[in-house]
């Protein structure tokens, strides 16, 4: 008996790995069908993250958070880099005048600072290690807020939260929809953000500024510039 | 009104800015007599360098004399007036300088930092000058584009509107636009 089990066992753990791996395939190839596909019923409101980076990043990103349906999207929770102390300043600035025009709601809006992958000229090596870092705080970051829309364009710290993101939809436990707006200043090439994206499908909807790159990636949506 | 100078000139400023980087070329390159000297023989009065987190410190001049008066700081917590007051600028290839300054219709020169790497920023830069929204430069060729400048050959820069991909989600939802 004893030896009987002994020569069957790796075949089922084998068996089993098989079966956890084709789950995964068939749950992986759902996801990936299933985004991109618009609600047919609107929800009463989505939880909507909106990341934040550095220089024109953050102009950008607040352009499209002003001329948001405010109650639709809302809670809004705003992340920026660990080392990033101007972004969350002027996002604070444009939900205030918010409430100063009465168009808060209950839900404040909450702002948070998420570890950074790798600072500019920092070494490769360490990259590693910060890397490894801000992949769990994103992890943290999404179980944490479980948002329901994640609004990026273009920093590196979306990378780790779109992963995250996509992780959690993966695996069942928090459809985000996943809003990604290339940078106006990428005319010609998608940023390395962008095109880690799209070539994943880590997106429901990319979006690009100029007609060019709309060319060059047909599935991306191009409705004109920003800025 | 018109502020006269001691020269009959009334008063032009040009404004140059490098945002929040570091651009000691440029900083150099407007510092030189060379580019100095292009700006007065095209009418500017003033020169207000703005130079943020650079080490090359240009030299001020008071214009009594008859010249270009040149001043410069590292930073502002809003450089909207300088932008508003100014008749030419001279900015980094950063996008937030850049569409700052278009949407104030203001005649632009963009010079882009090769010493960046990957350089993204030149896209854009080459982008707007060949829809002719602005000049493009380099550092080196700067002199000579302000020599051969011709501001009527600016084209206004159509602002954007971020509402089409505010659409864009709201329809992803089913959302009624507001």
């Amino acid at each position: 008996m004893e030896e009987y089990l002994e020569a069957g066992f790796p075949k089922l753990v084998a068996l089993l790995v098989a079966i956890i791996i084709s789950l995964i395939a068939i749950r992986l190839t759902y996801v990936l069908l299933r985004c991109g596909k618009p609600f047919v019923v609107p929800p009463e409101r989505v939880s909507t993250m909106i990341v934040l980076g550095s220089g024109g990043h953050t102009a950008e990103m607040l352009s499209i958070v002003n001329v948001l349906n405010k109650e639709r999207f809302s809670p809004r929770f705003y992340v920026a880099a660990a080392t990033d102390n101007m972004s969350l300043q002027k996002a604070q600035v444009l939900e205030q005048s918010l409430l100063h025009q009465g168009k808060g709601n209950a839900e404040a809006a909450q702002f948070m600072q998420i570890y950074r992958s790798r600072e500019v000229g920092q070494s490769y090596i360490t990259s590693i290690g910060t890397s490894l870092i801000a992949i769990a705080h994103a992890i943290w970051f999404i179980l944490k807020i479980r948002p329901q829309v994640i609004i990026c364009n273009g920093p590196g710290t979306c990378i780790p939260l779109c992963v995250a993101a996509f992780m959690f939809k993966v695996v069942g436990l928090r459809w985000s929809s996943i809003f990604y707006i290339e940078s106006i200043a990428r005319v010609r090439k998608l940023s390395l953000s962008g095109l880690l994206l799209y070539k994943l499908h880590l997106t429901d909807q990319f979006v690009v500024q100029w007609p060019q790159l709309q060319s060059k990636y047909p599935q991306s949506q191009y409705v004109g510039r920003i800025m | 009104m018109r502020e006269e100078m001691d020269s009959g000139k009334s008063k032009k400023m040009v404004f140059v800015t490098v945002g929040t980087t570091c651009f000691d070329a440029l900083v150099k390159a407007v510092d030189s007599p060379q580019v100095r000297h292009e700006l007065w023989s095209k009418g500017y009065t003033h020169l207000v360098i703005q130079m943020g987190r650079g080490s090359h410190f240009p030299s001020k001049f008071s214009g009594e004399d008859g010249s270009l008066a040149v001043d410069y700081f590292t930073f502002s917590p809003s450089i909207a007036d300088y932008l508003k007051s100014a008749s030419l600028i001279i900015s980094h290839a950063g996008s937030g300088s850049i569409f700052e300054t278009l949407r104030l219709g203001k005649p632009l020169i963009v010079v882009v930092n090769e010493d960046l790497m990957d350089n993204h920023q030149r896209e854009l830069a080459e982008e707007l000058a060949d829809k002719k929204h602005l000049f493009c430069a380099s550092p080196q060729t700067l002199h000579q584009i302000i020599n051969g400048m011709n501001l009527d050959s600016l084209v206004p820069y159509p602002p954007g509107d971020s509402v089409p991909v505010a659409k864009l989600i709201n329809s992803f939802f089913s959302f009624p636009d507001n």
